[in-house]
């Protein structure tokens, strides 16, 4: 089996962060992923989608996200780069501390490294890229999107 | 689906039905008004009922906190009624489970409104 990779340049709107989720979904279902391992999925990538185009492009349109979507043959990966000025990863709070609970944001990079299996983060002055990957187990169905 | 709320009393605790996703935008806005309107009107007894809510991001958790701590802000008091499977895990690894007081039955949530 040979990977196969899609990517879409989106404007800095909801409709973008929107549009990635239902890609996650259709992709990951494809993959061969249980519907519990879609949703994590599909909401990681709303996560970062939300950072991309509210945090970091500040729904400048002027500036896109990048969505990638790349089926190997051990994981999904999907990179999500925006045309920010670089998040500070450590300057992100810890969301489960007891001060920060009722904090009304925060909790997205949270909500990703506890539904993704690897997530690598790389902030550069020109935009984020974040990495999300979750590895496929057994024989999946992933050849489906080599179809496409 | 987008989310959709209504509104019904019931011995002087007002029941917000929800329905659809919570999410960054109209779910959260829709939300957040309903909340303020509700305050407005000097009603502060509020069963948050998310039965019928199938999707929260991060945006609409943010949202609840908010709700939950204006009205207690207010010297109110908001309750959470039937989660769903999803929304209840979230509540979990968020750590927020146990900052809501959280129900499934609307007339035992009933109950611990008339008990304060």
């Amino acid at each position: 089996m040979t990977d196969h990779r899609v990517s879409y340049t989106l404007d800095s709107t909801l409709e973008t962060v929107d549009s990635a989720e239902q890609t996650a979904t259709r992709i990951a279902a494809d993959a061969g992923f249980d519907e519990d391992e879609v949703m994590k999925i599909a909401m990681a990538v709303r996560e970062a989608a939300v950072n991309a185009v509210l945090h970091g492009n500040a729904y400048d349109p002027n500036k896109k996200v990048k969505v990638e979507f790349e089926r190997t043959l051990r994981d999904l990966v999907i990179t999500i780069r925006d045309q920010g000025t670089g998040l500070d990863v450590s300057k992100i709070p810890d969301p489960l501390a007891p001060e920060n609970l009722l904090k009304t944001s925060g909790r997205g990079i949270f909500l990703i490294r506890s539904f993704m299996d690897e997530v690598q983060i790389h902030p550069s002055q020109t935009g984020t890229e974040i990495k999300l990957i979750k590895h496929v187990h057994g024989t999946a169905a992933g050849d489906k999107e080599a179809s496409r | 689906m987008s989310m959709k709320t209504s509104t019904r009393q019931v011995d002087g605790v007002t029941i917000v039905d929800c329905s659809g996703r919570i999410t960054l935008g109209e779910g959260s806005i829709i939300l957040r008004d309903t909340i303020r309107d509700l305050l407005s009107k000097g009603q502060k007894k509020i069963l948050l009922n998310l039965g019928d809510v199938n999707y929260i991001d991060s945006s609409g958790i943010g949202e609840l906190v908010s709700a939950f701590t204006t009205v207690r802000n207010q010297g109110g008091e908001l309750k959470l009624l039937n989660l769903t499977k999803k929304v209840h895990d979230l509540l979990q690894i968020t750590k927020l489970y146990t900052v809501f007081d959280v129900k499934d039955d609307e007339t035992a949530a009933l109950k611990a409104f008339a008990a304060k």
